[in-house]
């Protein structure tokens, strides 16, 4: 009899789970855990597991864990994972059957159900279009111990990334990492996001993260808008298939664009689907394709920030600059927030949490802001009152859209404070989790 | 063994290793009586009229300061995890024939596996100190044939000061030294910064070995250990790596939540009002420590404040502090790198303390008490405010006290540590070992709120409207569950392995033999 595992061990390895599966014909289940923490939940553990095991369907099975504390919708994932592999199918993902080390001579295989965890305070709460989207987190999506935290940074989103932090092998276990973390783990007031595979792997996870109430989906190296409105198309169908979902419930895109074709077709792009709430890029791949050289100065790629922002501009909706790579440097990141929002960008990708206060602080209206565009507003006030049609602050004449941008700015500085204090809890959930499956 | 329940509600030993020993009274109840340790009247008719004290080796040393079996050995642990002479000197007292030692060292470290092997051949029948790595399994293991006895660095000295230990013989590795004895940290090619630790063991010792790979003609100076208490002088090659003294322990933490914790530590001092012009703090050893340390000099950059005092172990980040000016004075009692090796050498303004000083209870005031606040980790906080630092959840003994229960005395004490690791939460029902009283811990800062203890109005209304995450700690501690569900109670046996000593050398807790 061959095996399957799933999940990761190893001196390095923490709050995961490693399972080896071997399914059997007969003789029930045969399960050894060795876990750090088997002296506080050595025995919920072990119901947890047999209780997976038979939402699963599995009746007979040699299972082996090694566990460095995973917590419960991890155990889930990795238990799911297995069986999949197991069964020669890589889950929703697609792309992990290679890893899976099928067996054709595995006993007639049960059928997957999906095995969800209870929803947590996160789980399926709404957002919206225009949400200030700063700064986002890259979270690797098959690392379930840089989630549980993740809200505290204060990111306005977070983004559990299925595409480049997660080796092939590995696509299918990630993708039930990212599902049950969303179904269960508090994300705060931070926006969920998840960086799907690049199309057309990436269709078949929308149908798992759909039903587990992701915000906004990222759609990799979009180069058409042909791409959008099929992962429009699939979450609508997502979407329909449980009925009782809240009405106010929407899922929504943002397409990142990282090849010259792609800039070609950002304005198309940005305006495929009312889904698409913003446009960004990515960097490397863009560089590669282009066959420049990153520089400090950046030269190289002002011409694609400058279409991607004219572009979601055009488009109405908004224009997210790329990450910045090196997460020592603050100051340098500083810098780079600077640049991006003079060309028009309003937020930034993280790659460290380290990052997020620097880049929310960058891209917040600056108090010289506020009070510049304070002066304006009032002095457009007055004009109104005086029935003038010229507005002046001092000597300077004032145009409308430096008013309507003044007006903006103040919409934003108090936008900051009410969403930076809001608590999580502010949509009460009346809903159960849909099974996807 | 009798078990008494003391006054935090512990069950405890009445004697421990063929002494009587106090239970715990409650915080500041037991007042000691009697007279100081007195070591025997020396005279100059038994020493070198030149003053020269060298001889050949610590073999002879010892043979020399009559050695025998059952007698207490002791040794500093200025090295870290560097040390060597400790395992020498037992690899020596071995080769000797002796048994049923009794090894007193001020701390212990991973390097000191080796010594398990005497412990099994008999050579050293118990260790009184901290208990931690393969040291620490053993004992709990249940092999050690007398108790384990926990202490803060304070208490050890206070041990020593008040006769509850009688040191026979300290072996102190000396960076450098003259044939008179004095000694210093400072110079020579394993120059550790400081010797503090070994001043107790000096100052009370019936016999004193000081051992140094760089010897100096007198005067060695600066005079760091007085020759004035020392019987006898070795030189030999080896004595310790100073470059293993950076340990675990003394490294910044990377982890963004535990970086997450040491900011908003800061930014409470901050905003508490605890960081004013002339205020004083301890941050210790540990990951979350040092990099509050580092957050708090820039935020007292930015307000233009600066402290008048800082009480280390120190690091390149409170050396930074002194060199920056933003403190004139760093109070030393152990190095925990080279740059703050260096510093002490060359900043006038770096001294050196020793726990007699700074810690000592049975003291007519000490320097702890002075400060306005100390920032340290723990294992394990219980709802109460009760706190562990020596076991793990699982029962085994994983770290030493250092100066940790000394500190509870600072104005504001702040335990910066995160709620759980990985799934094992921090905020419990009840800590596994007792090592200080809840109303002694004012503040708990983690990466899910901060938690005043209620006693600390005073905090709680400095607070009020700063915008800082302040919840209480039941709060916290139903996040944890939810997170990570409700632990079951590890099961223990009721075998009592080593004792937690409080400050006033009472006994707070038992430490109970864990199955493997």
């Amino acid at each position: 009899m061959s095996s399957v595992t799933s999940g990761r061990r190893g001196p390095d390895v923490r709050s995961d789970l490693w399972v080896e599966l071997e399914l059997r014909t007969s003789g029930g289940i045969d399960l050894t855990i060795k876990s750090k923490v088997d002296f506080m939940y050595g025995e919920s553990n072990r119901k947890l597991v047999l209780d997976t095991l038979k939402t699963l369907g599995v009746e007979h099975a040699r299972v082996t864990i090694e566990d460095t504390g995973a917590l419960p919708f991890v155990i889930m994932a990795r238990l799911e994972a297995a069986l999949r592999r197991a069964n020669g199918q890589s889950g929703s993902g697609g792309q992990g059957s290679e890893g899976s080390g099928r067996n054709p001579r595995t006993p007639e295989p049960p059928n997957p159900a999906a095995c969800l965890p209870p929803p947590g305070p996160s789980f399926a709460l709404p957002t919206a279009r225009d949400r200030w989207r700063r700064s986002r987190l890259y979270l690797p999506g098959n690392e379930p111990k840089f989630m549980l935290n993740a809200r505290i940074h204060k990111p306005d989103a977070v983004i559990l990334d299925l595409e480049d932090s997660v080796p092939p092998v590995d696509k299918d276990a990630a993708l039930l990492v990212v599902r049950n973390a969303l179904y269960a783990l508090d994300f705060g007031d931070c926006e969920r996001m998840v960086r799907i595979n690049q199309l057309p792997a990436g269709l078949a996870e929308v149908d798992a993260l759909v039903p587990a109430g992701v915000n906004v989906i990222l759609i990799p190296k979009c180069e058409s808008a042909e791409q959008v409105r099929e992962v429009d198309a699939r979450i609508s169908s997502a979407l329909s298939s449980f009925a009782n979902r809240q009405s106010s419930f929407d899922t929504y895109l943002m397409p990142i664009i990282e090849t010259c074709e792609g800039m070609f077709k950002a304005r198309e792009i940005a305006g495929a689907s009312p889904r698409v709430v913003a446009l960004t890029y990515g960097l490397e791949d863009y560089i590669l394709d282009l066959g420049g050289v990153k520089t400090p100065a950046g030269l190289e790629s002002l011409w694609a920030r400058s279409q991607v922002v004219n572009a979601a501009k055009a488009a109405g909706v908004q224009a997210i600059d790329t990450v910045f790579a090196d997460v020592d440097d603050m100051e340098a990141l500083r810098a780079s927030c600077r640049a991006a929002k003079e060309l028009g960008f309003e937020g930034k990708g993280c790659i460290h949490p380290r990052q997020v206060e620097v880049v929310n602080d960058e891209f917040m209206p600056s108090p010289v802001e506020i009070e510049k565009a304070q002066r304006i507003v009032q002095a457009f006030r007055e004009a109104q009152a005086e029935g003038r049609n010229v507005v002046c602050v001092g000597s300077k004449m004032i145009d409308p859209p430096v008013v309507e941008r003044a007006l903006r700015t103040l919409e934003r500085a108090e936008g900051s404070r009410v969403q930076g204090s809001t608590g999580s809890g502010q949509n009460p959930r009346t809903q159960e989790p849909q099974d996807p499956s | 063994m009798d078990l008494v329940k003391n006054a935090a509600g512990r069950l405890v030993p009445t004697e421990v290793n063929g002494r009587p020993a106090v239970p715990f009274q409650g915080v500041g109840k037991y007042r000691p009586a009697g007279r100081k340790a007195c070591p025997p009247v020396p005279t100059c008719l038994d020493y070198p009229d030149d003053g020269n004290k060298l001889v050949p080796d610590l073999r002879t040393g010892l043979e020399k300061a009559g050695i025998r079996s059952g007698m207490t050995i002791s040794t500093h642990h200025h090295f870290r995890d560097g040390d060597t002479l400790s395992l020498q000197l037992f690899d020596l007292c071995a080769e000797m024939g002796l048994k049923d030692l009794v090894w007193y060292p001020s701390a212990a470290f991973p390097c000191h596996a080796p010594i398990t092997k005497h412990l099994d051949s008999g050579v050293i029948h118990h260790i009184e100190g901290s208990l931690n790595g393969p040291l620490g399994d053993y004992c709990t293991q249940g092999k050690m044939r007398g108790l384990g006895v926990l202490r803060s660095h304070g208490g050890r000295a206070q041990a020593i000061q008040d006769g509850e230990v009688h040191i026979d013989i300290a072996v102190i590795a000396a960076p450098t030294a003259d044939q008179f004895g004095n000694a210093n940290a400072v110079h020579g090619k394993s120059a550790c910064g400081v010797l503090g630790y070994a001043d107790a063991d000096l100052t009370y010792a019936d016999r004193t070995i000081v051992v140094t790979d760089n010897l100096v003609p007198f005067p060695a100076i600066p005079i760091q250990l007085s020759g004035t208490h020392v019987d006898m002088v070795v030189r030999q090659d080896n004595i310790g790596d100073p470059k293993k003294i950076v340990s675990g322990t003394t490294q910044i933490t990377r982890s963004p939540d535990r970086l997450y914790i040491a900011e908003l530590t800061a930014k409470f001092i901050r905003d508490s009002g605890i960081m004013r012009d002339g205020f004083s703090f301890q941050a210790g050893a540990g990951g979350i420590s040092l990099a509050f340390a580092l957050y708090l000099a820039d935020m007292m950059k930015q307000a233009g404040v600066k402290a008048s005092w800082l009480h280390g172990g120190s690091t390149r980040y409170l050396v930074k502090m002194l060199e920056d000016g933003i403190t004139p004075v760093l109070i030393d009692g152990q190095a925990f790198d080279l740059d703050a090796v260096r510093s002490i050498g060359v900043n006038r303004g770096h001294i050196d303390t020793s726990p007699l000083v700074s810690y000592n209870f049975h003291a007519k005031g000490n320097y702890i008490n002075l400060l306005d606040a100390a920032v340290l980790s723990a294992t394990e906080v219980d709802a109460n405010f009760n706190a562990n630092v020596v076991t793990h959840s699982d029962g085994r003994l994983r770290h030493g006290i250092g100066g940790w229960q000394n500190c509870m005395h600072a104005r504001c004490t702040i335990l910066a540590i995160p709620a759980m690791r990985d799934r094992m939460p921090v905020i419990v029902d009840e800590v596994t070992t007792l090592c200080a009283p809840g109303e002694l811990v004012d503040v708990i800062v983690t990466e899910l709120g901060i938690a005043i203890n209620p006693l600390r109005q005073d905090l709680l209304d400095a607070l009020k409207g700063k915008g800082l995450p302040v919840r209480t700690i039941e709060d916290i501690k139903a996040e944890v569950e939810r997170t990570c569900g409700v632990p079951s109670r590890p099961k223990h046996s009721d075998k009592v392995v080593a004792v937690v000593k409080w400050i006033d050398g009472t006994v707070l807790d038992s430490v109970y033999q864990v199955p493997t």
